[in-house]
């Protein structure tokens, strides 16, 4: 084979910590093929972070696969540390660290029995075992939970002792697959700590794959891929100068946030707009200033030129690839909600949610109005989807009272779920009925018939620009349009209140913008929204939100407020500020107790 | 051995022991699941019938009739209740009170004191076709020892044409607990092998754990070994306390040697355990696994192995079909060590077969499992 040719002449330089040259590899799906990766080829520079960023689908995960030979390409020579991987799997796998999506946490073994197990597996000798343990879980900052059984740990202590049994041996390559996915703040930033230390102290090669866009800039190195291809590697700075000149903040005091940003994302010379802050940022299509000659003369607004970032480079790059059909992407409800008024929507009091003596939802008490889009912003397990669940009626409340539409759940928890509409996390399709099927089979599940029913299916197709798709089957759909299909469904009995339960989970940023245009247009309808999510800047979209932590409320209010009280040095705090403040604030306040 | 095998392997093995004791279901899959069956089978179930529920109809009261009548009062087979007239019994049968009806004419008594043969009329539910028969042969036996008593005291000897003389060997009180138990034994041990296994691997699937492992440097053999030495120990512990169970509960005998059970023991839940690791390579979920093997080893293991449902009297396709249940060779050994003895000519073709098939599931398992994800 030319492969071990090709090997040996790479051994042992230090340059050649991983080497993919013309990779493809297929998957065949039901008489499809779909081509995960074609003809990749990259060098990943040792010992620095690499970040591998693109939206969901792109091959991120079919990459990292590919480098730990978990899966075999179809073509091309992938080498890790100087072995040839596709030819020695084995070898790859003794020497190369790999953390899946999902890492394998044994749930029913403690910390350290799971460490135990991972130092067995991966050959570390016992005299050895005490000092590293003691090295990493303090690191990790697990060093008091080390009996505690890891399905009782939270999400984020989760993913770092997942990390932590990924290291017991320290690997010289270190391939991580979206480590910091669905976790909070606090611990993704204390992820990062770890792999940046592991850099310096261990001169260790890290490839780490993400899909928050803001991580990219935490890296040395960033591979942007989409649908298979790279289509740059760069340092995030050099990624970002390719738009400079083009990135503006927008600010006008006399309107409302979110109807500034629809306006403006109607100007042509405006290629992306996104709530940010008070502010609107804004990537132009080329570098003249930007003139917003389209808002009203009246309104006074104040441009300044913005520092560009690696997002505003990706959502530039991949908007310019591929403009989706639905022109803006706004929906208009066949029948416009009933009239704006400061009625209370949802009212929630002293909820309680006990599983045995864990309290899952803590005295938890806020209050919704109507045409309002409200969060729930907080980390897994911080009791947002339990609230989401008692709320819909659909989990028994243990104590409290909560009413929505005026009704109370506990008495009349059927009447007050037909007026509700509900997406759920995983979009709750049928995944094998088309998406006609499937429209038919919700509408008459809500209690559609006759002509209402056929005028609602309708207006859905119409909506959210289905027509290609009417006999796809739903699993095929791209993720994008799945999403439309679950909100087309949720919205098809014209809904008062409207709950979405991390409804952008998992998914890419343009897909992302286009919901939240979708979600605004619904809320300026007059649709009540209540939405949970863990994306600390799409809480910027909510008119307020409360933010959650292990069953209980820290705070309520709008965004702005909430991060009022952490600006520093008169600089503007980002939701994430805010969030760790507040989390930090409680971690100390319950240790002082 | 290739270096940190023995740790690999070590490792693996007490991530299984860990993960099974605090796992309540394997620990009821393996112990609390095997008493549950064998006290249902032990006690519950009975092919033999007891205090069947029979309605006696006497037309005319006089010597004859009420001596056969009384032999219905002795056994223990029987539970007699008299009905004054045919329609009554024929009502109560109807409302399912009795179970048959045995019906003595007016004319009983004189005919046989004449000397003619009378008649006697049997009338059986034959909704259960299984206990209809046996009341008919139980009826049939009190008659017949009726005639003989009758004859000695008349002094003479009943000299019917032909005398049928029955020994039933291994089981000469016919106790279906004998043949029940160890059957049940099969059942038992598939249930443990199969299920068990299926589950475990499938469960690593389905949490994400198999990725991770598949990752580290543990070979795929050696996932294999790590995870059926725990679930073989762990069968064998279940086989215990049902030989236990079987030996001082139901007192079945044991005429066969002990080691040698224990051996074809062994080699069953081998093979169990093989069809587990199978059903486990194909599917990779829970419920899925869980359903497979339930249908393709525990219900079978219970219908086709000839444990309760004689095989010689299926149909010849499902006869054949027999041969692909490694339970139906275990079922033979175990009857055949429980109830005879050893009897070579039975254990070893039967071993022999469990042995081509234990070869058969795990050489494909060895074959299909590798450290790949597709």
């Amino acid at each position: 084979m030319t492969a071990s040719s090709a090997i040996s002449s790479q051994r042992t330089g230090p340059k050649q910590a991983l080497t993919l040259a013309d990779v493809s590899k297929t998957f065949s799906v039901e008489q499809q093929t779909i081509t995960a990766l074609n003809q990749v080829s990259c060098t990943i520079t040792p010992q620095k972070v690499t970040g591998l960023i693109g939206p969901d689908g792109a091959g991120k995960t079919t990459l990292m696969r590919l480098c730990s030979g978990l899966l075999t390409p179809e073509s091309g020579e992938i080498c890790a540390l100087g072995i040839d991987v596709v030819a020695q799997p084995l070898q790859v796998q003794a020497s190369v660290g790999y953390m899946p999506q999902r890492f394998g946490l044994y749930e029913d073994l403690s910390v350290l029995e799971n460490l135990d197990l991972y130092a067995d597996l991966q050959g570390v000798a016992l005299t050895a075992r005490a000092e590293r343990y003691d090295q990493l879980l303090s690191m990790a900052g697990l060093e008091k939970f080390r009996s505690r059984l890891a399905g009782r740990l939270s999400g984020g202590m989760k993913q770092k002792l997942g990390l932590v049994c990924t290291l017991v041996r320290p690997p010289r390559l270190l391939l991580l697959d979206e480590p910091t996915v669905g976790v909070d703040p606090v611990s993704r930033r204390e992820l990062w700590e770890i792999v940046y230390h592991l850099v310096e102290a261990e001169g260790m090669t890290v490839l780490l794959s993400t899909a928050y866009l803001d991580e990219a800039e935490r890296c040395a190195e960033v591979i942007l891929i989409h649908q298979g291809r790279i289509l740059g590697h760069k340092t995030p700075q050099e990624f970002s100068d390719q738009v400079a000149g083009r990135t503006w903040m927008v600010r006008a005091d006399s309107l409302g946030k979110r109807s500034l940003q629809k306006q403006i994302s109607h100007d042509p010379e405006v290629l992306d707009a996104l709530v940010m802050g008070k502010a609107i940022r804004v990537v132009s299509h080329d570098t003249s200033p930007l003139q917003l000659t389209q808002l009203a003369q009246e309104t006074k607004v104040e441009i300044t030129a913005a520092a560009p970032r690696f997002e505003d480079y990706f959502v530039a790059t991949l908007k310019e690839e591929h403009s989706n059909g639905n022109g803006n992407g706004e929906i208009a409800l066949a029948q416009v909600g009933s009239k704006q008024s400061d009625d209370q929507v949802i009212t929630v009091d002293n909820l309680v949610r006990q599983f045995g003596d864990f309290y899952a939802v803590n005295h938890v008490s806020f209050h919704v109005h109507h045409g309002e889009i409200f969060g729930l912003l907080g980390a897994n397990g911080a009791g947002k989807t339990t609230t989401f669940r008692m709320l819909c009626g659909l989990l028994p409340i243990s104590s409290g009272t909560c009413t929505v539409a005026g009704m109370n759940l506990r008495t009349a928890a059927a009447a007050a779920r037909a007026r509700i509409g509900y997406m759920a996390q995983k979009f709750s399709l049928y995944e094998n009925l088309s998406v006609m099927q499937n429209l038919k089979f919700f509408s008459s599940a809500y209690g559609l018939g006759g002509a209402r029913r056929q005028r609602q299916i309708d207006w859905a197709i119409e909506t959210f620009d289905l027509h290609d798709f009417i006999s796809a089957e739903s699993q095929s759909l791209p993720l994008g349009y799945k999403q439309r299909l679950a909100l087309a469904v949720a919205l098809m009995h014209e809904p008062e209140v409207l709950f979405l339960d991390e409804p952008t989970s998992g998914v890419d940023p343009l897909a992302r913008r286009e919901f939240w245009v979708q979600i605004n247009s619904l809320a300026d309808q007059g649709v009540t929204v209540l939405v949970t999510t863990h994306f600390m800047e799409e809480a910027e979209y909510c008119d307020r939100l409360v933010i959650m932590a292990e069953g209980k409320v820290l705070a309520e209010g709008t965004p702005e407020s909430m991060k009022e009280s952490f600006e520093r040095d008169g600089q503007e705090a980002t939701m994430e500020d805010a969030f760790i403040g507040l989390l930090e604030a409680n971690t100390a306040k319950r240790s002082d107790a | 051995m290739r270096p940190g095998r023995l740790m690999r392997l070590k490792g693996m093995m007490r991530k299984e022991w860990l993960q099974v004791i605090r796992d309540p279901s394997s620990i009821a899959i393996a112990f609390f699941l095997p008493i549950l069956l064998l006290v249902i089978f032990g006690y519950g179930v009975s092919l033999d019938a007891q205090d069947v529920r029979i309605g006696i109809v006497v037309e005319q009261r006089d010597q004859p009739s009420l001596s056969f009548v009384g032999g219905f009062e002795q056994t223990p087979y029987f539970h007699p209740s008299t009905f004054l007239s045919i329609q009554e019994a024929e009502t109560a049968l109807r409302a399912a009170e009795i179970d048959g009806i045995v019906w003595v004419r007016q004319t009983f008594g004189s005919d046989y004191l004449t000397g003619q043969s009378p008649p006697i009329g049997l009338i059986v539910n034959g909704v259960d076709a299984n206990t209809a028969r046996l009341i008919q042969g139980y009826v049939q036996g009190i008659w017949g020892s009726w005639l003989e008593q009758q004859a000695e005291l008349r002094g003479g000897e009943l000299t019917p044409p032909v005398q049928l003389e029955q020994r039933i060997w291994y089981n000469p009180e016919v106790r279906s607990t004998d043949f029940l138990v160890p059957g049940v034994l099969a059942v038992i041990m598939t249930l443990i092998g199969a299920l068990l296994t299926a589950l475990v691997i499938a469960r690593e699937w389905e949490r994400g754990t198999m990725e991770a492992l598949l990752v580290s440097r543990i070979s795929a053999p050696e996932i294999l070994v790590g995870k059926l030495i725990p679930y073989f120990i762990l069968g064998m512990g279940g086989l215990l306390i049902s030989l236990a169970m079987a030996s001082f509960l139901f007192h079945v005998p044991m005429r066969g040697s002990l080691w040698l059970l224990l051996t074809t023991s062994a080699l069953f839940l081998w093979v169990a355990l093989g069809m587990g690791f199978f059903i486990s390579t194909v599917f990779k979920s829970q419920f899925v696994a869980a359903l497979v093997a339930m249908v393709s080893t525990f219900l079978p293991a219970f219908i086709l192995s000839g444990f309760i449902f004689d095989i010689r009297s299926m149909p010849d396709l499902v006869q054949w079909l027999t041969h692909l249940i490694a339970a139906r060779y275990y079922v033979s050994i175990l009857q055949t060590l429980f109830l005879v003895g050893n009897v070579w000519s039975v254990i070893l073709p039967n071993s022999a077969a469990l042995v081509l098939m234990g070869l058969f599931f795990h050489g494909i398992v060895y074959r299909k499992t590798h450290k790949k994800l597709e």
